[in-house]
């Protein structure tokens, strides 16, 4: 862990020397001006301990800080870890169970105050007061936090972290060692708000922040509002550099249509939303040079109820694997440029990531062609045939037209399929609640941090589910106790070595897969479109595009 | 000469003579029930239809190549341009049985969807008509006919379904019951059956039936005729459906077309939001909601079932509307005057 964090210091030093002068000379050349960007409709709430949404913690990356952020760069750099309000990585002792942080000195907040370690404390936690969505999970392992769940509004975290006002210094000790505690606490579920912040969900009031930037208005029906901190003096570029823009103009409530005719009229700059799927061809071709393509770490997969027939059989799991055709999912997502079809469940480049397909006509590496005899075969051979399954998809275009042509591939290979879209504000939580019975679905998920565990354990660890819970992320209701004991086994070895952690890892993607608690559709890209005259259009792995990297002038 | 005519008994036509006779000289309604039976047939005619073009209009085919003029043509065609993004449908190849209206983003020949969903629109928009105007009926003829207390709470239950919006109070019924169907006592209606929208379209309009009905029936209840049966003691419901139910026909028929337009309408509604016919099976509707994502480069997928429902609801407006005229007494002492 230590000589993790060390490599990881000594990289962010030499990147952050290597970067800093051309920040700076682009800085007096493209520095104001203002960025309007589209969204069709507001993320949620403004309060960064409880909004759970890609969306949001994009635009919160040049507005709050944690005492540790992924850094501001381009590609996979954007999945390192640097010191932000705190001065360096934290010393790490107590056989990995107790980080200190020394506070950086002269940050303010964007409403004037200082920043102390007394907002440390309280933003901490504040986590647990406000019943932040991952309160119970990321944050569960610091000591006092079996209280804070018990009783939110009295959390003390009393032992788990302590502020010494006098030497500067923040104490988090954990009940036990996690090698994903510094990726947790760089997220925006982690910043620091000023102590005063009132313990519940601030909604459409902007609190006040440290980054670049701040919230100056918000509507959550036209807009909001984003301009420079007047107390911001950057003390990192690499964990909070300064922006381009004056000001950031986020509206919403323009279609998705209008939104792409606003770019190419450049009366906006970005949209948020995907781009309408008839318009690709056309934007493909004309405005080549505004489309971005990126990676993400994210998969699309259709899980299958475990404990419900007919998929509470494996074999019947394993033919719905071999019978999709993926290539046909990624036509309906855009093409091959888009996304790519994919078995198993962590996606490329990501730790633990060794590719395998077993469920495909030549088992190997990767997915060719879907192996419907086989399928067939499978489907008789468990005694399901003819059962009736019910798809429920999200009720978009893409994934309506993904549950389609499922309910097609189902009937050809001897079930009796229907397909239900239902409201996408509900369809996640809808899927994760065994009361619903629902057998099959289509879903998303998109990587919290760069940690295998967080596809693998969170999505298909006993503990994930909970029957009758709009909370079980392990919609399959997947629960191998082989499985989950490696599991445990892999989070513990990370603590010590990562590499031999991500083998394990790797094993265990092969066997989750082998066992198709869910099925693996592709692995999708982002696609950006920006108005002509944003320049320095930077991607980060970890939060997508940096909007304030980028010029307007 | 003149005694003589007034000798022979002159023939007199029935009340429902002298309609037909007047609904067939009104030519508007008349080419609007030719229109309307056209789409019926052409609707009826949809499994034929897919049969003979060899499509199935349920299934994706994305990867489907069919022939135009012996060149082999992708019914979805990737750009090949730039960077090659998106997959565009088959437009329309004007050849009847080959994609004639092209093909939508599953790559399904959207003419067989065209027939297949009429068939769809008019059988639940027919159903719920049905349903409609017997419960509608029902409820009229027993509070208009008993009174008292049964009309009180009769009326205020209609009263309370007539205070909502109707579209709403179809999309909330129709959230409901979508991901679960109706399971009371012994009636069981599964999620995706096509009775769901027939049964929530079906009630969200009975106020819309029962409450002239009513007023017509709390008229004719104090009619001599009717007092006359009372006082000799016939039955109330051997009243109701002898004496009363009759002279509610006429209003009744004239019912049938504008409350088959509305659920149309409704139908459509419903399942352009998902929550009406569900995937694959076709509405004009769902195909709407299909061409929604396509408007840019294939906008006929959309405009063709716009097109089809605006022709049906306006063919059964104007029926209905020659239909009133010609069972209406008032239109009756017109035609007697020519």
């Amino acid at each position: 862990m230590k000589k993790l964090l060390l490599a990881a210091s000594a990289a962010a030093l030499l990147a952050g020397m290597w970067l800093a002068p051309a920040q700076a000379e682009y800085l007096k050349e493209h520095r104001g001006g203002t960025i309007r960007l589209l969204a069709r409709s507001a993320a949620g709430t403004l309060d960064p301990h409880i909004n759970y949404t890609d969306q949001g913690w994009q635009m919160y990356q040049p507005i709050y800080d944690g005492l540790v952020a992924f850094r501001k760069a381009e590609g996979m750099d954007g999945f390192t870890i640097v010191p932000d309000l705190a001065e360096a990585l934290p010393q790490v002792s107590n056989d990995g169970k107790t980080f200190t942080f020394k506070l950086r000195k002269g940050i303010k907040f964007s409403d004037g105050k200082d920043l102390g370690v007394k907002d440390v404390v309280a933003s901490f936690q504040r986590i647990f007061k406000v019943s932040g969505p991952t309160s119970g999970t990321f944050y569960a392992g610091i000591v006092g936090a079996d209280k804070c769940l018990a009783d939110t509004k009295s959390c003390t975290l009393e032992g788990g972290v302590v502020g010494d006002e006098a030497a500067g210094t923040i104490t988090v000790n954990l009940t036990k060692p996690d090698a994903e505690i510094l990726y947790k606490f760089a997220l925006p579920h982690a910043v620091v708000l000023p102590a005063d912040t009132p313990a519940e969900d601030m909604g459409s009031k902007p609190i006040p922040s440290t980054g670049a930037y701040m919230i100056s208005a918000f509507d959550p029906n036209k807009g909001m509002t984003v301009t420079r901190n007047p107390n911001f003096k950057q003390w990192s570029e690499e964990a909070q550099p300064d922006g381009y823009p004056d000001v950031v103009q986020y509206d919403f409530g323009l279609s998705e249509e209008a939104a792409v005719t606003a770019i190419q009229n450049s009366e906006a700059d970005w949209m948020f939303d995907a781009l309408p799927s008839d318009r690709l061809g056309e934007l493909g071709t004309k405005a080549m040079d505004q489309l971005h393509i990126s990676p993400l770490s994210a998969w699309w997969y259709a899980p299958l109820n475990n404990r419900l027939a007919p998929f509470d059989n494996e074999k019947a799991r394993q033919a719905v694997a071999y019978a999709i055709d993926r290539n046909t999912l990624v036509k309906l997502f855009g093409g091959k440029v888009l996304a790519s079809p994919v078995c198993q469940v962590l996606p490329p480049d990501f730790p633990g990531h060794e590719d395998y397909c077993p469920f495909t006509k030549n088992p190997g590496a990767k997915w060719s062609a879907p192996d419907l005899d086989k399928a067939k075969q499978l489907v008789e051979e468990s005694g399901t045939k003819g059962q009736k399954v019910t798809i429920i998809v999200e009720d978009t275009a893409i994934s309506r037209s993904i549950g389609v042509y499922l309910q097609s591939v189902l009937t050809t290979i001897g079930y009796v399929a229907d397909v239900k879209p239902i409201s996408s504000n509900i369809q996640f939580t809808y899927i994760q609640n065994t009361n619903n019975k629902v057998q099959m679905s289509v879903t998303q998920w998109y990587k919290d941090y760069p940690a295998a565990s967080d596809f693998l354990n969170i999505l298909f660890s006993c503990a994930s589910f909970r029957e009758g819970s709009d909370a079980s992320i392990n919609i399959a209701g997947f629960c191998d106790k082989d499985i989950d004991a490696k599991m445990q086994k892999a989070l513990d070895l990370g603590v010590t070595d990562q590499k031999a952690a991500d083998k394990l890892w790797a094993e265990i993607d092969k066997q989750v897969t082998d066992k198709a608690p869910a099925v693996g559709l592709f692995t999708p890209k982002r696609l950006d479109f920006v108005s002509k005259r944003v320049g320095n259009f930077k991607f980060n792995r970890q939060f997508n595009w940096m909007i304030t990297q980028s010029w307007v002038q | 000469m003149s005694n003589e005519a007034v000798a022979m008994p002159r023939k007199t036509r029935g009340p429902w003579a002298v309609a037909f006779a007047k609904l067939a000289t009104d030519r508007a309604a008349m080419a609007s029930l030719a229109v309307f039976l056209l789409i019926v047939f052409a609707c009826l005619s949809a499994p034929l239809y897919a049969q003979w073009a060899g499509t199935d209009p349920f299934a994706s085919t994305l990867d489907a190549v069919i022939q135009i003029d012996g060149a082999d043509v992708p019914v979805m065609e990737q750009s090949t341009e730039g960077l090659g993004l998106g997959y565009t449908p088959l437009g329309p190849t004007w050849r009847l049985g080959n994609y004639f209206l092209g093909a939508d983003s599953q790559g399904r020949d959207v003419m067989a969807r065209m027939l297949y969903g009429g068939l769809s629109s008019l059988l639940i928009s027919g159903a719920a008509t049905i349903f409609t105007l017997i419960l509608g009926t029902a409820a009229g003829l027993i509070a208009g006919y008993f009174g008292g207390v049964t009309d009180t709470v009769l009326s205020r239950l209609l009263d309370v379904l007539w205070a909502f919006p109707i579209y709403l109070l179809a999309i909330s019924l129709s959230i409901v019951t979508i991901a679960q169907g109706i399971s009371i006592g012994p009636i069981e209606i599964e999620s995706g059956s096509l009775w769901l929208p027939v049964i929530i379209i079906g009630i969200v309009y009975i106020p819309y039936v029962a409450r002239p009905i009513r007023g017509q029936v709390l008229s004719l209840r104090h009619s001599e005729f009717v007092l006359a049966a009372i006082n000799l003691g016939v039955p109330g419901p051997r009243i109701l459906w002898r004496d009363i139910l009759p002279n509610i026909t006429t209003t009744l028929i004239v019912f049938v077309p504008l409350m088959m337009a509305l659920n149309m309408l409704t139908e459509s509604a419903l399942s352009f939001l998902s929550i009406g016919v569900q995937p694959p099976a076709a509405s004009w509707g769902t195909i709407i909601q299909d061409g929604q994502a396509l408007l840019y480069t294939r906008p006929l997928v959309a405009l063709v079932p716009g097109l089809a429902i605006a022709v049906s609801v306006m063919a059964l407006n104007v029926f209905g509307d020659g239909l009133r005229d010609a069972l209406d007494p008032r239109s009756k002492v017109r035609l007697g005057r020519d």
